[in-house]
């Protein structure tokens, strides 16, 4: 069931990789409970079931990278550096909030971690990528942007006209398409004509690869090896991510167009779990250690919830402020 | 002073800049080899280079896309619609994106980006080049538009739009890119918002801007004849709006007519209007009458067509109607 460990990984590496899931597993489950408290309201996309992606694709990109993407993206703004604290109290609609309560679940910004949303119009973010990297070819840097991006936008047309600009002038952006097989309740086979979402490369002679999503050590190796060759010689990049959303598309969704068994059978593969074994087997973590671990996050997790709760309201006026750039 | 064209005129405000600062790069269709659809940007290609004028494949939302993501990261674009009505596939990009990207992320990317084209009818082009999106443009918080009429007045805000921070809209007509104009020789900007008074009178206000402003000023001359005194005032910028010169003129004539090439229905002049009877009601004569396209798609048809846009006879009728004289 897990994969067997590889060398390079250090402990500390694959403690690191554990705690970041587990934190973004029980960050999002915390958001659960206060959105059905009635603690916030709006629209709120969880990624529960998917954190070996974020985990995976972080540890393969530097502080100088972009990250860009759609609106399921708590735990990724966290990934890339914006406090959890500011993501929850965003959520809240907090002054203290990511982006002082002006955003909400669809729109954390960093221009400090370069992360860039947070983008509610499904494919939006593609083009936008395409430009940022356009930029970074510009000023002749070896960053590289990802724009992470659901199976669902793989059909809009902006991923299109997107990865054509992106091939025709090399742009260094990687395309994460994470597909957990659902577009809200549709599963993508029933409006797609290919069956894997990384042959859209083909049209546009980009380079292109799937990877199991369940499975962080897979995503992390695999991504590096991506990025390598882009920072070496600026190309865009297709990856196909097969991954999977335990959730309803958005916390109203009772998600009844599958079965339990296919979301059980999906849980048996479970990024969390696999590496817990693979924590265990290489005796770097005890089961007393990890459960120990998990009570700390979740400490950890009620902390952040009490700050987002005592955290103040924006002013009314502050709506005004930043219509208009000086 | 030299006599330039339109185009010209804007050529030389993106040369200035580019010039100026090497952040600033222009895409669209056409604009580098072929030196642009309307020869706008002739020559920067061979001055500035590939890497910052550069043809876009026909692809409107992408490289409209494409230049918000270039200002996120410090660009400076300026994009090239060939006209307005292909604008339109790129307004996922102006308008859920460009102007929300600022207030979205609380203040911390604001996107310096110029949109520019031709908008409006030109000259019988059907249905689908003919339209103006001046309403729909100015709908939207998070950005300026800019709509000018003459050479002087497109260089120094194209200039003025370049350097500002925010997205720009910049509307520009394919009948006026031959249109000669005074330009002076040394460098010069013009401040977004701003409006200009085109000719000093005192019986009526006429507001109109982009190619209706000569339509505008025909129809001053030909009331002129009739010994009606016409103001026409360009407020060359429509969003912000200059309403303290609009207030200033009404208080002045007391009569006011707005010429707009868009459809009537929620048009930038009903706009105009609903400011001016709210802050000028005191001083008005007559009520505020705009002279607008008919509401239809654009038809084909040269008779058609100009009975559809605002014209010289139905600027008179209008004024006429406010000044309460005879037929």
């Amino acid at each position: 069931m897990a994969s067997e460990p590889k060398s390079k990984y250090e402990p500390a590496f694959l403690i690191s990789a554990y705690q970041d899931m587990l934190f973004y597993r029980r960050f999002e489950e915390r958001v659960n409970q206060a959105y059905q408290k009635g603690k916030f309201a709006g629209f709120c996309h969880l990624h529960i079931g998917q954190e070996a992606v974020c985990v995976g694709v972080q540890k393969a990109l530097r502080p100088t990278d972009y990250v860009i993407s759609g609106y399921r993206s708590h735990t990724q703004a966290i990934a890339k550096g914006i406090d959890p604290k500011a993501v929850l109290a965003e959520l809240f609609g907090k002054k203290a909030g990511a982006v002082g309560g002006k955003g909400g679940s669809m729109h954390m910004f960093s221009k400090e971690h370069r992360f860039l949303g947070g983008h509610g119009i499904v494919g939006g973010q593609c083009p936008i990528a395409a430009g940022v990297a356009f930029a970074i070819k510009y000023d002749e840097k070896d960053d590289i942007i990802v724009c992470y991006l659901g199976d669902g936008a793989t059909n809009q047309g902006q991923f299109f006209e997107a990865m054509n600009m992106a091939a025709t002038w090399n742009l260094p952006v990687l395309y994460i398409i994470e597909n957990n097989q659902y577009g809200m309740g549709t599963d993508y086979h029933r409006v797609t004509s290919v069956d894997r979402l990384s042959k859209r490369a083909l049209a546009f002679d980009m380079d292109h690869s799937e990877v199991d999503g369940m499975e962080v050590l897979k995503v992390h190796e695999h991504v590096s090896g991506i990025v390598a060759k882009m920072r070496k010689k600026p190309r865009p990049y297709l990856l196909e991510v097969l991954t999977y959303r335990y959730r309803g598309h958005s916390v109203s969704d009772p998600a009844a167009y599958r079965t339990k068994e296919e979301v059980a059978k999906f849980q048996q593969r479970d990024p969390i779990l696999q590496l817990a074994e693979v924590l265990k087997k290489q005796k770097i973590a005890t089961e007393d250690e990890l459960k120990a671990w998990d009570k700390a996050v979740k400490e950890r997790t009620a902390a952040i919830e009490d700050f987002a709760d005592a955290a103040p309201k924006p002013e009314v006026s502050d709506l005004w402020l930043h219509v208009l750039a000086d | 002073m030299a006599l330039i064209q339109f185009r010209e005129a804007l050529g030389q405000a993106m040369a200035e800049e580019m010039a100026r600062d090497d952040r600033i790069f222009l895409l669209g269709e056409e604009v580098a080899q072929y030196n642009g659809a309307y020869k706008v940007s002739k020559g920067l290609l061979d001055r500035f280079g590939a890497k910052r004028v550069i043809d876009s494949p026909i692809s409107e939302a992408g490289f409209a896309g494409l230049g918000v993501g270039a200002a996120m990261a410090g660009l400076r674009p300026i994009i090239e619609m060939m006209t307005w009505n292909f604008g339109l596939q790129g307004f996922d990009q102006i308008i859920n994106h460009a102007a929300k990207m600022l207030y979205m992320s609380n203040g911390q990317f604001n996107i310096p980006i110029v949109f520019r084209g031709p908008n409006g009818a030109a000259h019988m082009l059907g249905s689908q080049h003919s339209q103006s999106f001046d309403a729909m443009l100015t709908n939207v918080p998070g950005m300026k538009v800019i709509s000018p009429a003459t050479p002087y007045d497109a260089k120094g805000l194209l200039k003025s739009a370049i350097r500002d921070n925010n997205p720009v809209i910049f509307l520009e007509s394919e009948m006026m890119y031959a249109l000669k104009g005074e330009v002076p020789d040394e460098e010069y900007l013009i401040p977004i918002g701003v409006g200009d008074i085109k000719r000093q009178g005192n019986d009526v206000t006429l507001i109109a801007w982009n190619k209706m402003l000569h339509v505008a000023v025909d129809a001053a001359k030909e009331l002129e004849a009739q010994g009606i005194d016409a103001e026409v005032l360009d407020p060359r910028t429509l969003q912000p709006l200059d309403e303290a010169l609009i207030f200033a003129s009404v208080r002045k004539t007391h009569r006011l007519v707005i010429i707009d090439e868009g459809w009537d229905f929620a048009a930038t002049s009903a706009q105009i209007a609903d400011r001016v009877q709210r802050e000028c009601f005191d001083d008005l004569d007559a009520p505020v009458v705009r002279v607008n396209s008919l509401f239809v798609p654009m038809p084909y048809a040269e008779e058609l067509e100009a009975a559809v846009l605002p014209s010289v006879g139905r600027i008179v009728q209008a004024v006429k109607d406010v000044l309460y004289v005879g037929n």
